[in-house]
């Protein structure tokens, strides 16, 4: 109803943004996992729970829970959104379509919820008539649905709430709530499996691979970003990937406490531990776009195997008041 | 699948109000953010409030609840299953309503006996504040007194099989009923006699309730050849019989071999066995579990439980009765019955109970 005065239109706005990002990342992607399950609260469960976005949470289940970490990077069954609509590895063959990835790029960055909707139905199924058309007509009177729900409460109720002079206004705040969120969360999630360090594999390789190598090739295929506490809290979690990957319905607040469990057991058997600044993450996977827009391009370096670094005999300040040194956290 | 309480009786305005108010809060319901505040607020599930824990012996108590909207009346020998949360999880449980349907207060008690090594019946008889939130789900079973009463009433119980009957005993006393009914009680030593107290004052009130106190660590269990000295009319009374599992066996092959044609019996299992094959309604069928991806054949009388497992699904199960709820999957497509009421039930994308319904016809089933 403020939405009219600049500074708390933007107030509005930020806390909005902020809300649909850890309503989004951190509770709707980790309770849609099932990572709250063992709660038995029926309210807040994998089997009950709809998030606020545009895509339906029973289409997400199954293209992302079950294709996407089950089928981890495997050039042509996993069917993750940016293995869709872009040539994200240059395994994938070449098409003049790509050229237009760029461009492409920015557009998935503002609408991406809404490509996330859609990318549930599995285009390429559709496109070479796989489908079930039964299936097809109910899974897009879900999104009709959902979409329909979603854009009347930001974009009809909520400015209506503010009265004929305000209506414009919150439904920009709305719309750019919306839009902050989208970039956002792409983002993190291209930072999640798209960036050099990251690993791909073939059908061929995933076909014959043993339970072991199921879990070599998740801790190969995800990739970490670092950043405080706040910014792992903002990324839901998706910050620690390869935690994710490895034991995706564990509570998400548990994966920076078993990170350096993973990276012993790294350390042990010569694997990477994937990981970088999300500044540096993000440049990669942008010049990955670029470049295999055009034909051709070959793999980057991957990251060498996992060795922690040197410990450093910590000095601990010593507390007078307690009488002895400060006991280390653990 | 989740166990979740019943759906609470709303005002029609009310219900209407929190509808329409949907198209702000989707896809949460306005009652996410009402029970926020407070969880006994929101209308989509009932609950209700622990008032007091009264203590029954050293180591049973009756908890006395207030529920949070309006109480679908139950009938006394019926269960009811209650959840809370203990230690950030929702445990559940069924447990005898031991309070009269028209209680002046409009509150429901249960009795629970505490079980050294449970869970839920330690939190309750040692732990429960009064203020505590717990969650009520539906009311269930078929074990009560018939309409009209019947005229001549024997009560057979031992331990904390009381529980059903002591309801049934507080409506009959309400509604002048205990014209001539005998009731036996087994129970190890007199101190553990759950409602001792409050059943010999009733035998000293009313002359038609006559009760008979086993002390088992004293005199042994009851036989069924001591019923002739203990009632000799037991052929013509109808009987309610409610404890442990040996006991029920025993006295069922008494009054099947030796009780008369007229004797009706009722019977209050607490571990029964059903869902095997034993029931001759219905046409049996298969079923599909959408989630395993497997295919079941259950003849006539095999549970969908029963059945999933023998074709090797992995499938959840509590008590195999129907009690628990542990087993629950969302039925997809066609319709079951219910082995202990035989009825037909096809209500698609309602949640039904694997260990207690069997498919007619071919069947889909997601959990």
């Amino acid at each position: 109803m403020a939405s009219r005065y600049p500074p708390a239109w933007l107030l509005g706005t930020a806390g909005l943004s902020v809300a649909k990002i850890l309503e989004n990342m951190e509770i709707g992607h980790n309770v849609l996992h099932g990572q709250w399950d063992w709660m038995n609260d029926p309210n807040i469960h994998s089997s009950s729970w709809d998030w606020d976005t545009a895509s339906t949470s029973v289409a997400w289940k199954h293209s992302h829970n079950y294709l996407h970490h089950t089928y981890t990077n495997v050039v042509g069954k996993d069917k993750d959104l940016g293995y869709q609509i872009m040539r994200v590895d240059p395994k994938q063959p070449w098409s003049p379509f790509f050229l237009a990835q760029p461009a492409i790029n920015v557009l998935l960055m503002v609408i991406f919820e809404w490509g996330v909707a859609f990318h549930d139905l599995d285009f390429e199924e559709i496109l070479k008539g796989r489908k079930d058309k039964k299936i097809l007509k109910e899974e897009l009177k879900g999104i009709a649905q959902k979409a329909r729900r979603q854009i009347v409460k930001d974009y009809i109720v909520f400015p209506a709430l503010s009265g004929r002079k305000g209506f414009k206004r919150t439904l920009q705040a709305n719309l750019t709530a919306n839009i902050v969120r989208n970039v956002w969360a792409n983002a993190i999630i291209f930072c999640g499996h798209f960036p050099d360090q990251a690993y791909t594999f073939t059908e061929e390789e995933a076909a014959t691979e043993s339970r072991g190598a199921w879990y070599v090739r998740q801790l190969l295929g995800a990739v970490n970003i670092e950043g405080s506490d706040t910014f792992h809290l903002m990324s839901g979690n998706l910050s620690y990937q390869v935690e994710h990957h490895l034991y995706p319905d564990m509570p998400s607040s548990r994966y920076k406490q078993i990170a350096p469990k993973v990276k012993a057991v790294c350390e042990k058997y010569g694997l990477p531990y994937n990981t970088g600044p999300f500044a540096k993450q993000w440049l990669m996977v942008q010049r990955t776009i670029v470049r295999l827009a055009l034909p051709g391009g070959k793999e980057r370096p991957k990251a060498p195997p996992y060795v922690a670094p040197p410990a450093v005999e910590a000095v601990r300040p010593t507390a007078p008041a307690m009488g002895g040194p400060v006991p280390a956290f653990p | 699948m989740v166990e979740r309480a019943a759906a609470p009786k709303i005002p029609m305005l009310r219900r209407r109000l929190l509808q329409a108010a949907r198209a702000m809060t989707t896809p949460l319901l306005p009652d996410d953010y009402i029970g926020l505040l407070d969880p006994r607020w929101s209308t989509r599930e009932a609950t209700g409030s622990i008032v007091r824990v009264v203590p029954e012996t050293d180591d049973a108590a009756t908890v006395v609840i207030r529920p949070s909207h309006q109480w679908t009346a139950h009938k006394p020998g019926q269960y009811l299953r209650v959840g809370a949360e203990i230690d950030g999880r929702r445990h559940w449980r069924a447990y005898s309503i031991t309070s009269d349907p028209d209680h002046p207060e409009q509150l429901v008690s249960i009795t629970i006996k505490r079980v050294a090594e449970g869970l839920m019946s330690p939190w309750f008889v040692r732990h429960a504040k009064p203020g505590t939130l717990v969650f009520l789900g539906e009311v269930e079973g078929t074990f009560g007194l018939p309409d009209p009463l019947p005229a001549k009433i024997l009560g057979i119980s031992a331990g904390s099989g009381i529980t059903p009957l002591m309801s049934m005993l507080r409506e009959l006393d309400r509604r002048n009923g205990l014209d001539d009914v005998v009731h036996i009680h087994s129970v190890r030593t007199a101190d553990r006699f759950i409602f001792g107290d409050m059943l010999r004052e009733l035998a000293a009130r009313r002359p038609g309730y006559t009760l008979h106190e086993r002390l088992t660590g004293e005199h042994g269990r009851i036989t069924p050849d001591e019923l002739d000295d203990l009632v000799a009319d037991w052929r013509e009374r109808e009987t309610f019989l409610s404890g442990p599992r040996e006991m029920i066996n025993a006295l069922e092959a008494h009054y099947l071999e030796n009780g008369s044609e007229d004797s009706v019996l009722h019977v209050e299992r607490f571990q029964p066995v059903i869902g095997t094959g034993n029931a001759s309604v219905g046409t049996g069928g298969t079923v599909f579990f959408r989630v395993q991806d497997v295919e079941a054949a259950c003849e006539v009388g095999v549970s969908i439980l029963v059945g999933g497992e023998r074709a090797g699904a992995l499938l959840p199960y509590g008590c195999r009765m129907g009690i628990c709820h542990t087993c629950v999957g969302r039925l997809r497509a066609g319709q079951v019955r219910d082995l202990r009421t035989g009825e037909l039930f096809t209500d698609e994308g309602q949640t039904i109970r694997t260990c207690i319904n069997a498919p007619e016809g071919p069947i889909e089933i997601e959990l």
